[in-house]
């Protein structure tokens, strides 16, 4: 679990974008290390990443919103991905991400009031082998049953 | 420091030395054995590196270090039997490894020389030394893309050098011309592994003519289709293979610059490309005036993030310039205007991983593999209701039954097969009357399938095709990219007819008002994602028509799967009256005695199957 900085505390930023400034076609490193430090890429960041780019804002909302892996909202302390990919949904992962929301009580592209869990469906993890599979974090769940969620989400 | 050939031709030999007795040869260095651990993405979601630094612990904690050697390796294919352990020189296979075996690995099978019969496979139990040519599932392989993969160190470029690694880029750079490296891939009759199936050398010799002062060499590696995960794997396993490859690559066309576009899902593909990029101009065989002939070439790395439409090659190179990654029309082809206006190859990993080796054994070598119509090799993600999940490489012209039977161990839990899903969103399924087609381009598409990437996902007779198809519409719907509106609405259209079908309002016409959509999006859209988006709904309706009439005038879906055309139904006779499946009902639509039948209220019912599930009698059961 990392900690991510305060979107007041624009110094990280400066450097990401004095890093990469110049370097052809620089705004989706920009974007991707951006999200890296402060979680999520609130419209307040993209102002001052289209400002250093000299591009209009636009086209940085553009890149941002178009790409599934941006989000302009922050996400919970854990990130939870119940793998759709096609291995996974023949094997019943839909019953998995069904049971997942109805646990936390939250719908799909949803986080918990409480800032603890955010929850989405992904593209194939490429654990096929385990399928079902469901990542929170960076902990891989495979060979998942329903009834196996509880129990996983309590150790978080 | 830079290296001369003769200089990496030294380092090959001394690793060879030592890790030769992974390929039959002897040991010549005090290390006499080497356990090989599965480092791939399942095996590593199966905590294979925690088990890989305890082996490390208990083999010093016995003075063994130095004899013995533990590697992560790339993935070793049998995903299902993960994580996978390897020992040579005997070549034992274990599977189902975990970090806690680590003891019976140094204390049974290093020192005391025993077999650790628990963590040997059923069959192979009589004889599970070299296991890799004895189990069925590698017996009909032809491991040629996937060749390194568990058998080095990824991590490690020396050990690429010991299999001959960057010499094809030496012999391309010192002995041939432009022109004969692109005559070598046109004789040897590759063509893309990313679906389209374009030759690869025409591909190269477009971008050849193309006169421009700056040319681009692209890899595209950015893997998509769920569950194809061959790249992956390859980038895990070989990462110095693709670097290889899109050098002789950029020498054949005259660019000296590349990027490779990576899915950022992929995070220790990623980090071993890196590390391998790193060792690479390290030597001097990437960067400039490699392995001292003059020839420069720089490579970058570029995440992806998350757009199913940037495996499609215009969309990636708008990506690869930092922007949505839209589409762009062709002509002009990227071969005359690709990445920042410029000439450039798209190359897909798996059609990389092909070339070192072309160059070395000669275009007839490859040529002589495979289909009148596909030469080679290809590598096929087998998933889904298998026994055997994991990546399987066969030459063109093998079965689909041989695939889904011989190596893939067939259908679990005694289920009857239905059909294979081959090319992802983009393809079709095949089902069993056709499962003695030989896999080639042109077999493919004759029965309304496609090769795609290669993800071989297996359907039994519990999968509703028309869900599937359903469930590939809506990917499409949420990767369509909204830049051309046959794709953008056309897609939702479809979808939205499909989900009134498993919903069970489906109508007279609606199949016909299905073909007539998807006639149309495949005519009028404006990239490949479009163009195939059709295609799992009209195999599906050609081979299964008979489910969507069942869901459309029936009202039932023959599979059980689609909620609302099923109910669960308690049998009276059977039911004990236990209060299990009560208990367990997440919405309390169970109720009853104890001791006398239970009942479920239709109305609270959400159908979640836990209740069939948990009756230990077999009373409850899908109607």
């Amino acid at each position: 679990m990392v900690d991510f900085v305060s979107i007041e505390n624009l110094e990280p930023l400066k450097e990401i974008i004095a890093k990469h400034k110049g370097e052809p076609g620089c705004a989706m490193p920009i974007l991707q290390e951006t999200q890296g430090v402060y979680g999520y890429l609130p419209i307040e960041l993209q102002n001052v990443i289209a400002e250093e780019l000299q591009v209009p804002l636009s086209e940085i909302y553009g890149i941002v919103t178009f790409y599934s892996q941006f989000t302009i909202v922050p996400k919970g302390k854990h990130r939870i991905g119940v793998c759709l990919g096609t291995a996974c949904y023949v094997r019943g992962s839909q019953d998995i991400l069904d049971r997942v929301a109805r646990e936390l009580d939250i719908a799909v592209g949803e986080t918990t009031p409480d800032g603890k869990f955010s929850l989405d469906a992904t593209r194939c993890l490429g654990a096929c082998g385990l399928a079902p599979v469901m990542m929170i974090g960076d902990d891989v769940y495979g060979s998942l049953t329903p009834d196996k969620i509880p129990t996983i989400l309590a150790k978080y | 420091m830079k290296k001369s050939l003769e200089e990496l031709k030294q380092i090959g030999q001394e690793t060879l030395n030592k890790i030769g007795l992974r390929v039959g040869q002897e040991a010549k260095t005090e290390c006499k054995k080497q356990i090989m651990v599965c480092g791939g993405t399942g095996c590593h979601s199966q905590s294979s590196h925690v088990l890989i630094g305890k082996l490390k612990e208990e083999l010093k904690a016995h003075g063994l270090d130095k004899e013995v050697e533990v590697i992560q390796t790339g993935c070793f294919g049998l995903c299902q039997k993960g994580p996978i352990v390897v020992i040579y020189p005997e070549g034992t296979f274990y599977s189902h490894v975990q970090p806690e075996d680590f003891k019976d690995i140094v204390e049974k099978h290093i020192i005391a020389d025993e077999i650790v019969d628990r963590l040997v496979l059923d069959e192979i139990k009589a004889d599970p030394n070299d296991g890799l040519n004895h189990l069925t599932f590698y017996k009909k392989q032809n491991r040629n893309v996937l060749a390194h993969s568990g058998l080095i160190d990824p991590e490690n470029i020396d050990e690429y050098l010991a299999m001959e690694g960057y010499q094809s880029l030496y012999k391309v750079l010192t002995t041939m011309s432009q022109d004969e490296v692109i005559q070598e891939m046109l004789d040897s009759g590759l063509r893309g592994r990313g679906g389209a199936g374009f030759p690869t050398g025409m591909k190269w010799k477009f971008a050849r003519m193309a006169k421009n002062d700056k040319k681009f060499v692209v890899c595209n590696a950015d893997e998509g289709d769920p569950g194809a995960f061959m790249d992956r794997s390859v980038l895990e396993g070989d990462p110095h293979v693709v670097i290889e490859a899109m050098a002789i690559a950029a020498f054949a066309i005259g660019a000296d610059e590349g990027y490779v576009y990576v899915r950022a899902e992929y995070p220790i593909a990623v980090k071993r490309l890196m590390i391998a990029i790193d060792q690479a101009k390290e030597y001097g065989v990437l960067g400039e005036d490699i392995m001292g002939t003059g020839f420069n070439f720089d490579l970058h790395i570029r995440l992806g993030a998350g757009a199913f439409v940037c495996g499609e090659e215009t969309a990636l190179l708008s990506s690869v310039e930092g922007k949505r990654g839209e589409p762009r029309p062709r002509p002009p082809f990227p071969a005359n205007s690709g990445a920042f206006g410029k000439p450039t190859i798209v190359n897909n990993v798996e059609t990389l991983a092909n070339i070192p080796k072309i160059i070395r054994n000669g275009a007839q070598w490859f040529a002589d593999m495979g289909t009148e119509d596909t030469k080679g090799t290809k590598v096929f993600a087998l998933g889904g209701k298998i026994e055997n999940t994991g990546l399987v490489e066969v030459p063109m012209g093998t079965t689909i039954r041989e695939i889904v039977y011989d190596i893939g161990g067939g259908i679990p839990n005694n289920k009857k097969f239905k059909a294979a899903q081959s090319g992802g969103p983009s393809g079709g399924c095949i089902p069993a009357q056709h499962l003695d087609t030989p896999i080639d381009f042109k077999s493919l598409a004759q029965i309304g399938s496609m090769m795609g990437s290669g993800g071989l996902i297996i359907m039994d007779e519990d999968n509703c095709m028309v869900d599937v198809a359903r469930f590939f519409m809506d990917f499409i719907v949420d990767e369509s990219c909204g830049k051309c509106s046959p794709c953008r609405i056309g897609t939702k259209r479809m979808l939205e007819i499909l989900e009134k079908i498993c919903d069970g309002r489906g109508e007279d016409g609606d199949i016909e008002k299905l073909e007539e959509l998807a006639k149309s999006i495949k005519a009028g859209s404006l990239c490949a994602l479009g163009q195939t988006a059709a295609n799992p709904v009209l195999s599906t309706l050609r081979y299964f028509r008979d489910e969507y009439e069942a869901h459309i005038y029936d009202k039932k879906c023959p599979a059980g799967v689609c909620k609302n055309l099923l109910s669960y139904v308690i049998d009276k006779d059977k039911c004990v009256g236990c209060s299990l499946c009560s208990k367990k009902c997440p919405v309390g639509a169970i109720s009853g005695q104890v001791k006398s039948p239970f009942e479920i209220d239709q109305s609270k019912c959400i159908k979640c199957g836990v209740c069939e599930a948990t009756c230990k009698f077999g009373a409850i059961s899908k109607k």
